[in-house]
């Protein structure tokens, strides 16, 4: 087993988990599965910078390799903006259940009649 | 001064008439109008001595070069041409239509939007830029729209507008892929080059395309058959719209571009197999249905058709006579059918009626009117001495020439049609006994600026008739332009050698004349019901029911998959994505060595059970995700590990970021859960297989797809990043400096969502608590404060803090900056809130209910936001950066970069959207437990 396949293996594990998450009918469940989801896409852009030992994108007189800094940037935002979104979704789903005392993100026959 | 043309109505003309309007009346308001055109018209005149010569003006600016769509202007002859009709014509519409209007009739809506289709007119025929002109082509279908629904109140008018907008909508589009494409082959979208190349262009594989998708566009906006149905519907406009849009311009823009792209496609077998035929099947069918049409409108529609049916036969001939003609007929027919839409216009204002069963006899009443309709509808007819009859003799030259017999032979039926329906016009409208039960009885002549625009036309129809040689100067330039080539010596004269077209001409008259003659023996067509013979078979009804069927289908689509629920869509998503990515990715054959350095088995030897870690808390997290805290905190454990991996496979910052990240949120699912059932219930087993299938489909497609991406080589475009870093963003952390510099926009974009999504969660939670449902279950988890913890953090907020600032100060060149120390910061104060109790924190910070984070966060913005503006100051772009390292007594080197501000607006705003986001969920537990005081 070499480090790729480790590492692909770990993101397919993990994006398995995520989706069986998120297609459960409950908000909670949905949110842990977004968060997952976040973790296995943010490894998988990663990789696309490729594996890279002991070589921070930090631009240092001692040190000749350096990984490939772009995914990196993009995963930085990306973690704080999964971070938000989940969060925003969590408030969605406790602000339901505070009212309707329901958390399944299906609407039940009753919510259809009243939209329409 | 090309450009000033266009602007002049598109900005000066549009704003003014639509300010002018509501306040100075209908006369000012067309005056107005009238003023601009005569200003653009003046303007593009200015530039004709140089077109005469023979030569082109142009001028150029760029808009959006990525796209190659830019602001490129040409006036050839074919252009002056048509943009001298659009202005000129245009001029004598709004004349017409300011004593046209009623009272109660806007002239705002009307002139603006005159003045936004005749911008969109010229721009097309002076674009010089493929795109530029799909740009104006649609701008021309939306002002089509609005003109001809202007009296939005009747029904027929905007079925009648949305029809027009739907055929010519989708053909814009087809058009507009068709221009893409051309592009695509040609190399540019610039026309006059892409015309140059013609044979070049003629030979690449993908031209059929490229020319069915043009001609799509052209043959639907120039309503041909069979996309012809919407033109007698959009005959619900007001007259003095149909007489400009569709009889002298907008129905001409097809042709125009057949025109413009002469050079392209002439030649190409294709091409004449389709225009052709299309050309010719218009034609007659339009000449023959006009015949029966009892409006007065419908049957002007029809001739049109027909009419444009006849330029685009010429066209479709693909030879340089044939461009000849066509230019010829599109004078002439802007002339007489302008003109013969504005007597339509004159009956139907002085009679309320337009029916030629009922309007009988007019010339009684309209003698002027009456007279110029006659000259206008002679030159339809093509008799000699009026226009239409020269480009009727050339029009049958140039067929006896067509590859087939039955070119010239429906060539004549359509011409005898002609006559015929230009004879009913005529007699039925201003002879053929009294009039019938009208709802105005008493007409007479309208005021003379009504009937001046006919006059003139009318007069020039005569003129051009009996004086046919003043044309040649203008239609051998112009066709010249269109060809791309010299045009054989043009000899425009009464009385040409005799021949077969002479014949054909005798038959076309006399067969329509005995034609009309017997169908109007005892009014027999007055009884007939053209549209009760075609009935359903109409392109209306099989437009209408092919929308149906499409509404439907989308209907019943919508109602299978929007369902209300989000499983159902989440599973759809993830089915499609994974076919697209099955059908769509082209799998490896072999795989090879990547590119960076091999790993020591001492990385392994920590990397495998970080591996079996994962695959550990994954499993478990399937067998007990239901049980709610077990679940968050298997999934912090997979965030842990994910961080781990950033820390070891190079990338401190990602690492530092998860960890602080997964500290917030593992706090902030546990908030949450307090507030929702403990437990996840149980699905049906068999829906759980679905799932699972589903969810197993998708692991293994991304696993695939990521270890595909790790042992496939590629170029990467981030080189360049690692070497400007230091050069021009004058920091050493190549990723921050992305973040801070190079892509500042996206971080500034990135920061705004996360200050709305924390905004939006925040706004969600006022009044959660008072709800009943969450005091019935809220646990009295995080009750108690630990006296350990509240001691513990104590002492290790000042030093987290100072690592926040420590860590944001080193940012730029070492793993750190304001994502980071933002998130440290919000940590460290939410750890304190836990220790001290959220109520006793939200007091300590004064929080006031998030009130004061919500500040922080359009602080941050805001600063962020002023640092990039900064750069105005400089005359730089928005966000471009600074640097300079000044040596500085006891602190060393210290690296300034206007960076380093943008970046402490990143840090605010992620202090003040963390906070923000867990503050109200404390908020609210803390407003839970006072009702519960209170209710005891």
């Amino acid at each position: 087993m070499t480090l790729e396949g480790l590492v692909a293996s770990a993101i397919g594990i993990v994006t398995t988990v995520a989706v069986y998450l998120l297609l459960q009918p409950r908000a909670f469940a949905t949110a842990l599965g977004l968060t997952l989801l976040s973790y296995a896409v943010n490894l998988f852009i990663f990789v696309a910078g490729g594996l890279w030992i002991d070589a921070p994108p930090v631009l240092d007189a001692g040190r000749r390799l350096s990984t490939d800094p772009l995914p990196q940037a993009l995963i930085l935002t990306a973690i704080v903006i999964g971070f938000a979104t989940t969060a925003y979704l969590l408030a969605l789903a406790v602000r339901r259940f505070a009212v309707t005392g329901d958390e399944r993100t299906h609407l039940t026959p009753k919510h259809t009649e009243d939209a329409r | 001064m090309l450009t000033l043309v266009i602007v002049l109505p598109l900005l000066l003309g549009t704003a003014a008439c639509a300010w002018a309007g509501a306040r100075l009346g209908r006369r000012a308001t067309a005056a107005l109008a009238a003023a601009v055109a005569a200003l653009a018209l003046g303007a593009l005149l200015t530039q004709a001595a140089p077109i005469w010569a023979g030569g082109a003006v142009a001028e150029a600016a760029q808009w959006v070069p990525s796209l190659g769509l830019n602001w490129q202007l040409r006036a050839d002859a074919l252009s002056l041409f048509f943009a001298t009709l659009i202005l000129a014509i245009g001029l004598l519409v709004i004349t017409y239509a300011s004593y046209y209007l009623g009272p109660t009739d806007p002239p705002g809506k009307f002139y603006a939007t005159l003045m936004l289709f005749m911008a969109a007119m010229l721009g097309i025929v002076l674009a010089d830029n493929l795109l530029l002109l799909v740009v104006f082509w649609e701008l021309t279908s939306l002002a089509s729209f609005l003109l001809v629904g202007y009296w939005s109140e009747q029904s027929p008018a905007r079925r009648g507008a949305r029809q027009a907008l739907i055929v010519t909508g989708v053909g814009g589009v087809v058009l507009a892929a068709g221009a893409l494409l051309l592009g695509e082959i040609g190399g540019t979208h610039q026309i006059s080059a892409l015309v140059a190349h013609g044979k070049a262009i003629q030979n690449h594989p993908l031209f059929p395309w490229a020319l069915v998708m043009v001609l799509f566009g052209a043959l639907t906006k120039s309503a041909q058959f069979p996309f012809h149905f919407w033109l007698p519907d959009a005959m619900a406009a007001p007259t003095p719209v149909s007489a400009y849009l569709h009889s002298a311009t907008m129905v001409k823009a097809g042709l125009f571009l057949l025109l413009r792209l002469h050079p392209l496609f002439a030649g190409s077998a294709l091409f004449e197999t389709v225009a052709l035929p299309v050309g010719l099947a218009t034609l007659t069918l339009g000449a023959v249905v006009a015949i029966f049409k009892h409006d007065l409108k419908g049957l002007l529609a029809y001739s049109t058709i027909s009419h444009l049916g006849l330029i685009m036969t010429m066209i479709g001939l693909g030879t340089v006579e044939g461009v000849v003609v066509a230019v010829l007929h599109i004078f002439n027919h802007a002339l007489f059918k302008a003109a013969l839409f504005m007597s339509a216009g004159i009956v139907d204002h002085e009679t309320g009626s337009r029916d030629l069963r009922h309007v009988n006899g007019m010339m009684r009443y309209l003698p002027w009117s009456g007279l110029f309709a006659i000259i206008a509808a002679a030159a339809m007819a093509g008799i000699p001495f009026f226009n239409g009859f020269l480009s009727k003799e050339l029009f049958f030259t140039a067929t006896l020439t067509a590859p087939h017999p039955l070119v010239p032979i429906l060539a004549t039926v359509a011409a005898a049609a002609s006559v015929a329906y230009s004879f009913r016009f005529i007699h039925d409208t201003f002879f053929n006994g009294e009039p019938g039960p009208l709802p105005n009885p008493h007409p007479h002549e309208p005021a003379w600026g009504m009937r001046a625009p006919v006059a003139l036309l009318a007069f020039l129809c005569l003129l051009f008739g009996v004086m046919p040689w003043l044309a040649e100067p203008l239609i051998t330039r112009v066709a010249a332009a269109a060809a791309g080539a010299p045009v054989p010596e043009l000899h425009l004269a009464l009385w040409h050698h005799p021949g077969l077209h002479v014949a054909m001409s005798a038959v076309a008259l006399a067969g329509g004349g005995i034609a009309y003659a017997l169908l109007m023996t005892n009014r027999f067509l007055h009884r007939l019901d053209i549209d009760r013979l075609f009935g359903r078979r109409a392109g209306r009804w099989l437009f209408a029911a092919l929308v149906a069927r499409m509404v439907r289908t989308a209907a019943w689509i919508t109602r299978r998959t929007e369902t209300g629920s989000l499983t159902m869509i989440v599973a759809l998503v993830w089915v499609s994505a994974l076919a697209l990515v099955h059908f769509t990715v082209p799998w490896p054959q072999t795989a090879s060595t990547p590119a960076a350095p091999q790993p020591t088995f001492s990385t392994l030897l920590v990397a495998f059970p970080l591996w079996l870690l994962v695959a550990f808390s994954a499993g478990a997290l399937l067998f007990w995700h239901a049980h709610r805290t077990v679940a968050v905190l298997l999934t912090g454990v997979i965030g842990l590990v994910s961080a781990v991996a950033f820390a070891l496979l190079s990338a401190p910052d990602l690492a530092m970021t998860q960890i602080a990240v997964e500290v917030v949120s593992t706090v902030m699912l546990f908030l949450a859960l307090s507030f929702l059932p403990k437990r996840t219930p149980a699905i049906p087993f068999q829906r759980r297989l679905v799932h699972a299938a589903i969810a197993v489909a998708a692991g293994v497609t991304v696993g695939v797809l990521a270890w595909w991406l790790l042992v496939t080589p590629r170029e990467s475009i981030s080189w360049y990043f690692l070497a400007e870093a230091l050069p021009g963003g004058g920091g050493r952390n190549v990723v921050n400096v992305i973040l801070v510099d190079f892509r500042g926009y996206d971080t500034f974009g990135e920061i705004t969502v996360l200050g709305v999504a924390a905004l939006g969660a925040w706004a969600l939670f006022f009044g959660t608590s008072r709800a009943q449902h969450c005091t019935r279950q809220t646990s009295q988890w995080l009750e108690p404060h630990p006296h350990l913890l509240r001691v513990a953090t104590t002492v290790m907020l000042p030093a987290a803090l100072l690592l926040s600032v420590y860590l944001f100060l080193r940012g730029h060149n070492q793993p750190g900056g304001g994502f980071i120390a933002g998130l440290v910061t919000a940590a460290a104060l939410l750890l304190v809130s836990l220790a001290h109790g959220f109520a006793a924190a939200n007091q300590w910070v004064r929080a006031q209910d998030g009130w004061r984070f919500a500040r922080t966060v359009g602080a941050g913005i805001a600063i962020a936001a002023a640092t990039g503006a900064a750069a105005w100051a400089f005359g730089r772009p928005f966000l471009t950066s600074a640097h300079g390292h000044p040596q500085l007594p006891l602190l060393g080197e210290l690296p300034l970069a206007s960076a380093a501000l943008f970046d402490l607006g990143v840090y605010v705003t992620v202090v003040g959207a963390t906070l923000l986001l867990l503050t109200p969920l404390a908020a609210a537990r803390r407003n839970d437990r006072e009702t519960k005081e209170n209710g005891r």
